[in-house]
C-alpha cells in the first residue's frame, strides 16, 4: 500500500514486483508466471483505472493551481496556461482568508451542516424503527416503496416540486389567497432558507436513509427482545436497551461520514436556489468556488477555496475515524 | 440468485431451515406473544405519521400530473395547480413532443443515459472482476488506487480545466466520462463477485475457459440482481445530472432535460416549444403554459417511476452490501 502501487496501468512489468521478492516462498510462482496467469485481470481493470487517472487523480494534482495566479489566456490550452502562469505561493489563500464572502460561505455551510445533523440525521432512524414495528408486511412494503421514490428525483425536480407546492405561484399560496390570506413567502425567504433546504433534503432522502437502519434492525436477534420481555422490560426499555445498541455501529459509521463531509452540504440544491433567496443565505462553500472561479474567472482563488475544503474535509474524516476507533467502534476503514 | 449474499444480514423471509436453531420466523408474520397488545394511541400516531409521509410524496406528484393534463379553463378556474381532474387534455404533451427544445432535450438525455450507463456498467463490471481475486498480481495496490478516491477529491476548478483541456467542452462526452466510474458501485459489484464459489471458477478454468468467458458465462448470470441495481444507480445519475451540463454544455441544442426544466420553471423562461399551435381537432390551440411546464416535469419524472418497481426489491441488498463489505 505504498507509492509504487499508484501507477496507472500496471501489468506492463514493474508494478507488483515487490511482492514476490518479499516472500520468496518455495513453490510460489514467479512474477512472470503470475503475470502470464493474471494479465487478463489487469487488462480488465485498466480502462476504469485510466478513467480515474484522468478525471480524478489528474485534477487532484491540478489543485496546485491554487498556488498560481492562473490565467487561462497565457496559453492555447489549460496545460500551456498552467505552465506559463505565475507561481505566487500562498497569495490566493491570503486573499481568500481576507475575503468576507468566503467566511460567509463557510459560516452558511457549517450552520446548515449543524442544523441538518440535529433535524435530519435522526429522522431516518426514527422512520426505520417505526416501519419495523408495523406488523402488516403489505403496509410496510407500500410505505417503503413510496418514501424511497424521491431519492431518484434530481435536485431540479425536487426544487420544482417545492416551488409548485409552496412557492409564490404554488398550490399553498393559491389556497391561501382563495381563503383571503396573504400567502407565506417560503421559497424566497432568506431567514428560513435553512429550514427550507433541510425540508427538501428530508423529502428527498428520508426514506432512502432508513434502508440501512432497517437492515441493521432485522439483524438484531429477536431472542433478545423475547428474553427482555420475559424479564419484564416494556416497549420503551426494549427500544433503549436492545434496539438502539443494535443500531449503534451503523449510527456511528454514518455520523463519521457526515462529519467528514461537514463542508459539503450539496451543490445543485444551492446553485438552483441561490438566485431566489440571495447570496447572503444560500452561498455555501461549493457555490462560492463555482462563482469565484468559473463565473468571475478568479481561477486561483476558486481553486484555493476548493483545496481548503478538500484538506479540511480529509482532516475531519481522519479525526472522526480516529475518535471512533478510540471509542471502540469499527469506523470507516475496517470496511475494506 | 440471492443465495450468495451471505454477509448481508439475515434475509427477512428466511424459511425455517432444518439444522440450525430456528430463529422464530413469527416475528415477520405477526405480532409475537411476548410483545403484548399494541397501545391504541401508539397505533394511531404511527398511522398518522406514515400517512403524512406517503401523502407528502404522492400529493405533489398527483398535482403535477393532473395539472399537466388540464385544459386552460380548468387551470384558470383553479387559479393555478389543479388537484381535481376535470378532463384529460393531452395538448400540452402534443406540444412538447412536436419538436422544439423539450423534444430535443429528451433525446439528448436519453442518449446520454443509455450511452453513459452502458459505458459505466461495462467498465465497472470489468474492473470489479479484475479486482475480485486476492493474490493476483498487484491486487492490493490496485485496490488501494481505487479506494483512495474515497478520501481525496479533485476540486471543481481543476476538473473543469481538465475537461476543457481535453476538448470535451460542449460535447455530450463531458456529461459521461468524468463521472463514468463510481468506485462505490464498483465495490458493491466486486463484493458480489467475490461470493461466487471458487470451485465454479476453477472448474471452468480447467475446462479451458478464459477470464472473459468465465465472467460473461458464469459470474454475470449469477449476479443479475446487483447488476440491475447498479445499472439503475448509473442510469438515474446520468438522467438526473444537471450541474455538469451547466459547466460544460454551452449550446442550447445539446441541453439535457434537467437543464431545460430548470430554465422553464426555476428561471422562469417561457417554454420555447416548436412555436406552432396544436391544431388537432377537438384540442385547445396553444395549451396553457402551466400545463406545458407540468408536462415537462412529468416527462422528467417518468423514467424513474417506470424502472423503479423492477429493481426496488434488490435495493436493500445493494445498499447493504456496499455498507457492510465496502
Amino acid at each position: 500500500m505504498s507509492a509504487p502501487t499508484l501507477t496507472p496501468t500496471p501489468g506492463r512489468g514493474r508494478p507488483g514486483g515487490r511482492r514476490p521478492a518479499r516472500r520468496p516462498r518455495p513453490g510460489r510462482r514467479t512474477l512472470r508466471a503470475r503475470l502470464r496467469r493474471d494479465w487478463p485481470l489487469l487488462a480488465m481493470t485498466a480502462p476504469a483505472a485510466a478513467l480515474l487517472l484522468v478525471f480524478h487523480y489528474l485534477p487532484t494534482l491540478g489543485n496546485v493551481i491554487a498556488f498560481q495566479d492562473y490565467n487561462p489566456f497565457v496559453g492555447d490550452d489549460p496545460l500551456a496556461a498552467f505552465v506559463n502562469s505565475e507561481w505566487i505561493g500562498f497569495g490566493n489563500f491570503e486573499a481568500l482568508f481576507r475575503d468576507p464572502l468566503f467566511w460567509d460561505a463557510v459560516r452558511n455551510t457549517l450552520s446548515i451542516t449543524a442544523f441538518q445533523l440535529v433535524f435530519f440525521f435522526p429522522l431516518p432512524i426514527l422512520l426505520a424503527i417505526m416501519l419495523n414495528s408495523v406488523v402488516s408486511g403489505r403496509v410496510r412494503g407500500f410505505v417503503q416503496s413510496v418514501v424511497y421514490l424521491p431519492h431518484f428525483f434530481s435536485w431540479v425536480l425536487v426544487v420544482t416540486f417545492f416551488v409548485q407546492m409552496l412557492g409564490g405561484a404554488g398550490l399553498l399560496a393559491q389556497e391561501m389567497r382563495q381563503a383571503g390570506h396573504e400567502p407565506w413567502e417560503i421559497m424566497t425567504n432568506p431567514d428560513t432558507f435553512i429550514v427550507l433546504v433541510t425540508a427538501e433534503a428530508v423529502w428527498k432522502d428520508l426514506g432512502w436513509g432508513a434502508i440501512v437502519f432497517l437492515a441493521a434492525l432485522s439483524a438484531i436477534d429477536p431472542n433478545l427482545y423475547e428474553a427482555a420481555a420475559a424479564d419484564g422490560a416494556g416497549r420503551w426499555r426494549r427500544l433503549w436497551h436492545i434496539t438502539l445498541p443494535g443500531l449503534r455501529p451503523v449510527i456511528v459509521l454514518l455520523l463519521i461520514m457526515r462529519l467528514g463531509d461537514a463542508l459539503s452540504v450539496g451543490f445543485e440544491q444551492f446553485i438552483l436556489q441561490r438566485e431566489a433567496v440571495g447570496r447572503q443565505a444560500a452561498e455555501v462553500l461549493d457555490t462560492f468556488v463555482y462563482y469565484q472561479a468559473i463565473s468571475t474567472q478568479q481561477w486561483g482563488l476558486g481553486a484555493a477555496a476548493g483545496l481548503f475544503k478538500a484538506v479540511v474535509g480529509l482532516a475531519l474524516i481522519l479525526t472522526a475515524n480516529k475518535i471512533a476507533h478510540r471509542l471502540g467502534e469499527q469506523g470507516v476503514y475496517s470496511k475494506s | 440468485m440471492t443465495a450468495q449474499l451471505s454477509g448481508a444480514g439475515p434475509v427477512p423471509a428466511a424459511p425455517a431451515t432444518a439444522g440450525a436453531p430456528p430463529p422464530r420466523p413469527r416475528r415477520r408474520s405477526g405480532r409475537a406473544v411476548w410483545e403484548g397488545p399494541p397501545s391504541v394511541s401508539g397505533t394511531v400516531a404511527k398511522a398518522v405519521v406514515l400517512t403524512l409521509l406517503v401523502a407528502a410524496v404522492l400529493v405533489p406528484l398527483w398535482a403535477v400530473l393532473v395539472t399537466s393534463l388540464a385544459s386552460r379553463g380548468t387551470i384558470d378556474e383553479a387559479g393555478g395547480m389543479v388537484m381535481v381532474p376535470q378532463e384529460i387534455d393531452p395538448s400540452a404533451y402534443i406540444t412538447i413532443f412536436s419538436g422544439g427544445d423539450v423534444t430535443r432535450a429528451v433525446w439528448i438525455s436519453t442518449l446520454v443515459t443509455v450511452l453513459g450507463t452502458t459505458v459505466s456498467l461495462v467498465l465497472t463490471v470489468l474492473a470489479a472482476y479484475g479486482l475480485s481475486r486476492p493474490g493476483s498480481v498487484a491486487h492490493r495496490g490496485l485496490l488501494f488506487y481505487f479506494l483512495l478516491t474515497f478520501l481525496i477529491f479533485p476540486g471543481l476548478v481543476p476538473s473543469y480545466l481538465v475537461v476543457t483541456g481535453l476538448g470535451l467542452k460542449d460535447s455530450i462526452w463531458a456529461l459521461i466520462l468524468p463521472s463514468a466510474i463510481s468506485v462505490f458501485n464498483l465495490v458493491v459489484i466486486r463484493a458480489f463477485f467475490m461470493n461466487v464459489p471458487a470451485e465454479l471458477l476453477d472448474s471452468a478454468r480447467i475446462d479451458g475457459a478464459g477470464e472473459l468467458r468465465i465472467l460473461t458465462r458464469i459470474v454475470l448470470p449469477l449476479s443479475r440482481a446487483v447488476i440491475a441495481v447498479v445499472g439503475l444507480f448509473y442510469a438515474v445519475g446520468y438522467w438526473n445530472a444537471y450541474f455538469n451540463a451547466v459547466l460544460y454544455i454551452d449550446s442550447n441544442d445539446k441541453f439535457p432535460l434537467q437543464r431545460v426544466l430548470q430554465s422553464y420553471i426555476l428561471a422562469g423562461q417561457s417554454p420555447n416549444v416548436s412555436g406552432a399551435a396544436v391544431s388537432l381537432p377537438g384540442v385547445t390551440a396553444y395549451p396553457p403554459t402551466l400545463a406545458v411546464k407540468m408536462a415537462v416535469v412529468v416527462v422528467t419524472v417518468v423514467p424513474a417511476v417506470i424502472i423503479y418497481p423492477f429493481v426496488q426489491r434488490h435495493f436493500t441488498k445493494g445498499v447493504i452490501t456496499g455498507a457492510v463489505k465496502g
